[in-house]
């Protein structure tokens, strides 16, 4: 109900400095205010599925877009991933895999457990910086998500 | 006739809007190989070399697919069906370019596994910038398994 509640980006990152990076590329390109942060599999979890700490939240305030790294601590990124995309109340939110694994087997997997996207982030601040608002750019902007079945 | 490189396989048939939406790759400087193909039937000849693709071989699969919803023969997401249920071709991002802002179609595309929903502009010059961004992103930014 309250627009302002309405959750924009679930960054999951258990990196201090690429969750600091992250964040300050999607705010220099007013990309995002409302950010959820969980550190690791579990917290995203318990955010997506309204468990744990986020018990009171609804699950239909879905989120626009699941940016998601694969080494996580407690659950990794791909179980949150086949979680999501299996179950029908949140397998049609995007899901962005933003690692700096580029093993095949990693990419070949993401994509058949249903990812939407899969970008390997760049070593270098710069390059860094430019990869978050393009991906930002394109999911908030660009991309058309199904309208969350508020009801 | 073998063709490696087909990089973005365009499914649209409306000859106007692929023109357009090459045009705009090109002036972009992301000239890619594209494929024009005008319905979803010649697509999956395409992508799973029968018909008058036999030649071609199944391992040069395209970094994106680009498809419209409304074709004849075999439309949008029919295809994007087929394609999305078969584990060769799963691992291809299929992006929907359409004029449909119908709730049903973008349900049923996210339903069916899309990878990403474009609403295509009216206006030519959003337009152009749709097909950049979209041609930037899934071709310099994303990473699809390499053949």
């Amino acid at each position: 109900m309250n627009e302002s509640k309405q959750i924009e980006i679930l960054l999951v990152e258990d990196s201090k400095d690429d969750l600091d990076m992250t964040l300050r590329a999607l705010r220099k390109a007013n990309l995002a205010n409302h950010i959820q942060v969980a550190r690791d599999g579990a917290e995203a979890l318990d955010f997506i599925f309204c468990e744990g700490v986020h018990a009171g939240r609804k699950i239909e305030d879905v989120p626009r877009l699941i940016l998601l790294d694969l080494k996580l601590p407690k659950i990794d990124g791909k179980e949150v991933l086949q979680r999501v995309k299996s179950d029908p109340r949140t397998k049609r939110i995007p899901v962005v895999v933003l690692t700096s694994s580029q093993e095949q087997k990693d990419v070949i997997e993401s994509y058949q457990l249903g990812v939407n996207s899969y970008i390997v982030k760049p070593v270098n601040f710069e390059g860094f910086a430019a990869a978050v608002q393009e991906l930002g750019l394109y999911w908030l902007l660009l991309n058309h998500p199904p309208k969350p079945g508020i009801s | 006739m073998p063709d490696p490189s087909t990089e973005i396989l365009l499914v649209e048939d409306s000859p106007d809007d692929a023109s357009f939406f090459l045009h705009t790759l090109v002036k972009s400087g992301l000239a890619a190989h594209l494929r024009v193909l005008p319905n979803g039937a010649e697509a999956l000849d395409f992508i799973f070399c029968t018909g008058a693709h036999a030649q071609r071989s199944p391992a040069n699969l395209p970094k994106v697919i680009v498809l419209d919803l409304k074709m004849p023969k075999l439309n949008g997401l029919e295809l994007l069906c087929r394609l999305k249920a078969d584990p060769r071709t799963r691992t291809i991002p299929v992006v929907v370019f359409s004029s449909s802002r119908e709730e049903r179609d973008l349900l049923e595309s996210y339903e069916l596994g899309v990878n990403s929903y474009l609403v295509k502009p009216m206006d030519f010059a959003e337009f152009s910038e749709s097909v950049r961004v979209l041609g930037q992103y899934w071709l310099q930014f994303n990473q699809t398994p390499k053949p």
